[in-house]
């Protein structure tokens, strides 16, 4: 029996190191190979040993599909295919391609300069593993090799972000990645056909928040930022350098032009103007304002915001600072972090979700008092404001989705177990597929019927479907055919095709009945009392009288004889093939039961 | 096939392709407008002082409509179009119209907007946005410089016949349309439905398009049309030198059952890198001598290339204070639209992009202010301009656009160059209107589209059973009638078409997909006949939705319902259309007959006769006639016997 077979070595019941793999006839495909931000140690990669425990990751997988740049996705990437090894082919979209190498190398140097780890993977193999990457295009179909063919869908969420189609025949699985159904200040919303897929793998950070609407937390986001900036506060946003940074970017930028603020906007680290370069670039990946307009004036051109130098956090008096990283656990975010805390004027607003263990995690949760490096303990003074602008699909949007690809299963990894649950019985309910969410390195098997595609001669189509257009439930028509295998091409062909192509004669079976009939008049008139006879039962028949005095049904001839002894008898002769038995077998028994008497 | 369009390069072809009807570009042939006369942006007292034309006898009735210049007659009036054909087909019954790029999408708004068509556009995004621009310009060329009149008396087909060539040879000169709005436009670009490069798209279940990189502009692309079993490839618009756009996708078109092939280099002698290297060294030169050069251009494609041609070569040639100014309502879009459609690039250009570096140089020359750009000659343009110069502007035709001023401002000069790049129009015609002229003219026709060398190796090795092609490719061009090396060379020879032609695709359609769904799968018995080929009867319910068929296993016999009612004769009557399965083998007399003793017939006789056997059952007064590929019973009405008979017979034969 045909399957699909689903192991999560990262993501599943959990946000971090998404990690999936996928057996589709026969195929295996791993979709995204990201770090987990809660860990520093081997936990924070996912357990290829799961792989490798049996053979090489190359011999074992036919691609590796990148959904998106954010290291939770595509983190752990040069570690698998450069220090465990792999040497297939890597599919991701171009600004994923562009923009993922960067974030690489700032990750390397954040754990390798900052934090001193050892073992981790140099520059040389991000560029090596970056080599081995395949840009696909949006809804390109790409490939893979005979059978397996990929297609990339639009996601929204961040700069480049894509939900993969995975096709083998007829059985195809969707994986989203991380998606956002709402378009935003910068990108659009993510959508997909109803390609009917036997299974949707969909993310579900938000799976119980339904979030209000999007303006009503652009208003609540500007009131904060520029009431602190009012009373003399410094505010620090933590952000990834890419993605949600622009967003909040143009939505500041545009309120500093209208209320004509004058307080500084710094973007810190000198990925700014990389990363705003790479927006310009990419323009049709973004939404259609911008795509419209970006002649006239490029919205990654910011006329107030500058760039961050490490001085400026001593410096006094109100300022907007944008940081990386977003979760507050490393780098030049935390930095000024730990400067600003204890200083109520200030404010923290978190624009997106934190993985457990992060400071951002803690200080989300309440922890005002935190343990830092060397048994200091921080007291956080400063506002701390959570506002979600991370461009997830919420509950409503991920039902939308299901409810868009109309998939058989649906899959639920990248979220929270308890929140995984509720939504999973939600779409149970409402859709009436099954719904499941494994942990890490539960395996999810699927069976699948996959229908089997063959040739049907357009004769043998025709004449069916000449017959009749409009199927009639009640009356089901057969359609009768011979299926010729030869090699591993099958055609379905009419029966006489068949015969003829094979060289093969049709025998012929036919069957002559003697009918005996109580009629003293004619051969002649008693034909033509068969004829009305029987065309007067047979209504949807096509009887017919011949000028020599034979009487046909359909196919089937009757004749009338003398009887050889008795006058007053006459012999019919019913005479029909073994293609006609029902019909030749029905008139027999008709008029063996004799003909109504001439009135 | 249905052919709207005569012109090779810009063609308008609609397939019926089982049961969709496909339009295949919508080329605009703008030749038309060379029979005009030029619409100056500025009163040119030339212009409008020409004399007005009058017939050998001297009648002059015509004189408003027609100016003599230089022994040419121009129709003074708004330019025209000559549009595809719309008699031929009903094109409201087009369900698509695929497009192969920018240049070849110019007659949608009239076939959009005009015929009620209703179905889907299909274009890639670059080729949308361009082709935006293109008729963007079009029509700001034409609308900014109203003119009252617009000439039909011409038109009249008796008083065509009496005036000089070309006018007396125009071809449906009554269909003849002037252009279109913005407005139309607008709502003609909004039927279109983006697509990338192998994206397959599904046409009503019965057709798959896909839309191939075809290497000649940005975002330019060939068509597979397929079904499952046959398939066209549609090349228009391809070329195989490296330039900015992504390379040909050639290995998609193999297989193919026919082949339609179009928009092949409309100047087959020159060599597009020889034609560069002369434009420079024209351009240089007329410069370093203090003359200006003007490059009568569209606002995209080829001069993107040109510019980063210039780009390597103004410093090296000491150009480097000399201003080059492009000039179009759509310059700067056009500039920055080829920096954003990075993925749409060869991979060179892709690279750049990583860095991350705008893909064109352009965008260093317009920095360093060596380029500036202008929405037309008035505004800005006035005040920054200086000689000498180089200026990029249009229309190529020279009938309108900017390019009509600088004709003007320009010609009398021996100093100034004009350079033809553009190969749509032939230069001496575009000039015609502005004899006498003293400027320098240098045509460098650069068309990299494929020629007939790159033909012959893409069709080797494409190797497609059928090709389809314009006339024009299917011999010599005229001019050059010895050329045999000049046009398509295949076997079989490629069929032609013309203008206003229908021609039948040599299609032989046999096979139709199927699927049979598992269940039924598992129910048939295959037996193997020959070695490797096996047959299985198939006995299925036939379900077609959206022009997908599905096998289903058959349903179970209804249970016959109870004896209670009374049933009606014709509840009894068979219905015909159950087919019983075809015979094939043959009976093997003596088995027959044992077969039969064991069964309890006793009196058996058999008698050989010439082609057979005839097996008698004398008390049944039953006669079996036994052939080689032929059995008949005949035998009196007992039902009980005969079936009894038939399902021995049937022992010994397989069914089919």
């Amino acid at each position: 029996m045909p399957e699909i077979r689903v192991t999560p070595l990262g993501a599943g019941q959990d946000v971090g190191r998404s990690c999936i793999l996928v057996s589709i006839a026969g195929k295996n495909v791993m979709l995204d190979c990201g770090m987990h931000m809660g860990f520093s140690d081997d936990r924070r990669f996912p357990d290829f040993s799961y792989i490798t425990r049996s053979g090489r990751l190359t011999d074992f997988l036919d691609c590796v599909i990148i959904s998106h740049f954010h290291l939770d996705h595509c983190g752990a990437l040069p570690y698998f295919s450069e220090m465990v090894g792999y040497d297939g082919p890597i599919y991701m979209t171009q600004p994923t391609q562009a923009i993922c190498p960067i974030l690489l190398e700032d990750y390397r140097k954040i754990a390798v300069d900052k934090k001193g780890e050892a073992n981790f993977f140099t520059s040389q193999m991000i560029k090596d593993c970056m080599k081995k990457v395949v840009a696909v295009h949006l809804h390109q179909t790409v490939q893979v090799d005979d059978e397996l063919e990929i297609k990339a869908y639009y996601a929204g969420h961040v700069l480049g972000a894509a939900m993969f189609q995975i096709k083998v025949g007829s059985e195809s699985v969707v994986y989203t990645g991380d998606y956002n159904m709402t378009p935003d200040r910068h990108l659009g919303a993510a959508w997909i056909d109803k390609c009917r897929p036997n299974l949707l793998i969909t993310e579900s950070t938000y799976a119980t928040t339904i979030r209000d609407s999007k303006r009503c937390r652009e208003r609540d986001f500007l009131k904060k930022v520029h009431e602190t900036v009012e009373r003399g506060g410094k505010v620090l946003i933590p952000v990834f350098a890419l993605g949600r940074a622009q967003e909040l970017c143009i939505l500041l930028e545009t309120f500093w032009e209208r209320m004509d603020l004058k307080a500084p906007i710094y973007f810190s680290t000198g990925l700014t103007e990389k990363a705003n370069h790479y927006y310009k670039l990419f323009i049709p990946w973004t939404n259609q304002k911008i795509r419209k307009t970006f002649v006239q004036r490029n919205m990654f051109e910011f006329k107030h915001i500058k760039a961050f130098d490490r001085a400026f956090a001593d410096s006094p008096g109100p300022m907007v600072v944008f940081a990386t990283p977003g979760m507050l656990h490393a780098g030049q975010s935390l930095q000024i972090f730990r400067k600003w805390a204890g200083n109520e004027k200030n404010m923290v607003i978190m624009p997106g979700y934190c993985v457990q263990g992060t400071v951002g995690h803690k200080i989300l949760s309440g922890q005002r008092k935190l343990e830092m490096e060397g048994r200091q303990v921080l007291e956080v003074k400063m506002q701390v404001e959570y506002m979600s602008f991370s461009a997830h699909a919420d509950a409503k949007g991920i039902m939308q989705l299901v409810g868009q690809a109309e998939p058989e299963n649906v899959l639920l990894v990248h979220g929270e177990a308890k929140k995984m649950e509720f939504l999973k019985q939600k779409i149970e309910q409402e859709f009436r597929v099954s719904c499941y969410m494994p942990a890490n390195g539960e395996t999810v098997t699927l069976p699948t019927s996959p229908s089997i595609p063959v040739g049907i001669s357009l004769g043998l189509l025709k004449r069916e479907m000449a017959q009749g257009l409009l199927p009639d439930a009640k009356k089901p028509r057969l359609l009768h055919g011979t299926l010729i295998m030869k090699d591993s091409n099958l055609r379905l062909v009419s029966s006489e095709q068949a015969l003829k192509e094979l060289g093969l004669a049709e025998h012929q079976l036919r069957f002559t009945c003697r009918v005996h009939l109580h009629d003293t008049r004619k051969e002649q008139e008693a034909a033509a009392r068969v004829y009305s006879h029987l065309k007067s039962v047979l209504k949807d028949h096509c009887v017919q009288h011949l000028p020599d005095g034979s009487v046909t049904v359909e196919s089937i001839l009757i004749q009338a004889a003398a009887h050889s002894e008795d006058p007053g008898t006459k012999v019919l002769l019913v005479s029909w093939t073994y293609q006609d038995e029902e019909l030749g077998s029905y008139l027999t028994s008709l008029l063996k039961k004799g003909l109504p008497q001439a009135s | 096939m249905y052919c709207l369009s005569g012109h090779p390069t810009l063609p308008c072809n609609v397939l019926k392709f089982k049961s969709t009807t496909i339009m295949l570009d919508c080329g605009l042939d703008m030749t038309s407008t060379l029979n005009f006369l030029p619409l100056p942006l500025v009163q040119s007292p030339r212009l409008s002082n020409l004399p007005g034309w009058s017939l050998k006898d001297g009648n002059a009735f015509l004189d408003k409509e027609l100016k003599e210049c230089s022994g040419h007659v121009f129709v003074d009036s708004v330019p025209e179009f000559c549009l595809p054909e719309t008699e031929l087909i009903d094109l409201s019954t087009v369900d698509v119209i695929l497009i192969s790029n920018y240049h070849c999408m110019m007659a949608l708004p009239y076939i959009t907007e005009h015929t009620g068509f209703t179905g889907t556009v299909y274009a890639t995004e670059p080729t949308v946005q361009i082709g935006r621009l293109l008729m963007e310009e079009l029509v700001n060329f034409i609308e900014r410089v109203p003119k009252a009149q617009s000439a039909s008396l011409w038109k009249n087909k008796d008083i065509q016949r009496l005036l000089p060539s070309p006018l007396k040879d125009a071809v449906e000169v009554s269909t003849w349309r002037r252009c279109y709005t913005m407005q139309e436009v607008n709502s003609a670009l909004s039927k279109i439905q983006l697509v990338g490069y192998s994206q397959k798209i599904e046409l009503f279940g019965a057709v798959q398009v896909t839309p191939l990189s075809s290497g000649y502009a940005l975002g330019s692309s060939n068509w597979i049309i397929q079904s499952h079993y046959e398939k066209v490839s549609y090349v228009s618009g391809s070329s195989l030198l490296t330039t900015h756009p992504q390379p040909m996708d050639q290995a998609s078109l193999k297989n193919s059952d026919v082949l339609i092939l179009t928009g092949l280099t409309q100047i087959p002698t020159a060599n597009p890198d020889g034609m560069v290297g002369e434009f420079c060294s024209n351009l240089a030169l007329t410069v370093r001598n203090g003359g200006n050069v003007l490059v009568p251009c569209y606002p995209s494609g080829v001069i993107y290339d040109l510019l980063e041609c210039l780009y390597q070569y103004i410093d090296s040639a000491g150009l480097s204070s000399i201003p080059f100014y492009f000039i179009s309502p759509v310059a700067n879009s056009s500039l920055e639209f080829s920096q954003i459609f990075a993925e749409w690039l060869c991979h060179n250009k892709q690279t750049k992009v990583y860095l991350p570096e705008p893909p064109f140089p352009h965008a260093e020359l317009i920095q360093t202010n060596k380029l500036k750009h202008y929405p037309s000659i008035h505004g800005d343009f006035s005040n920054d301009f200086r000689q000498p110069c180089v200026v990029f502007t249009g229309h190529p035709s020279l009938r309108f656009g900017d390019v009509v001023h600088f004709m003007e401002l320009w010609g009398k000069s021996s100093l100034n160059t004009v350079i033809f790049t553009e190969p749509d129009f032939s230069y001496l015609e575009a000039l015609a209107p502005y004899q006498p002229l003293a400027m320098k003219c240098i045509y460098c026709p650069i068309d990299t589209r494929l020629n007939f060398i790159q033909v012959s190796k893409l069709l080797k090795e494409v190797q497609p059973l059928h090709v389809v092609c314009p006339e024009q490719y299917a011999q010599p061009p005229p001019a050059q009638s010895h050329r045999m090396d000049l046009m398509i060379d295949c076997q079989p020879p490629a069929m032609s078409y013309r203008r206003a032609e229908v021609l039948a695709l040599p299609f032989k359609r046999r096979y139709e997909k199927i699927e049979i769904m598992p269940e039924l799968a598992d129910s048939l018995v295959p037996m193997e006949i020959k070695p490797g080929v096996s047959l299985a009867t198939v006995s299925a319910v036939l379900h077609t939705k959206d022009n997908k068929h599905v096998l289903q296993p058959p349903p179970r016999p209804a249970q016959p319902t109870g004896g209670k009612k009374r049933k009606r004769a014709s509840d009894d009557i068979p219905d015909c259309k159950v087919l019983k399965p075809l015979l094939s083998g043959s009976i093997p007399v003596e088995q027959f007959v044992q077969t039969l003793e064991k069964h309890g017939f006793s009196d058996i006789k058999v008698e050989d006769t010439a082609k057979g056997h005839i097996v008698l059952l004398q008390e049944a007064e039953t006669l079996i006639q036994i052939e080689e590929d032929s059995t008949h019973i005949i035998c009196d009405n007992d039902e009980m016997l005969r079936v009894r008979l038939r399902d021995l017979v049937l022992k010994f034969l397989q069914k089919f």
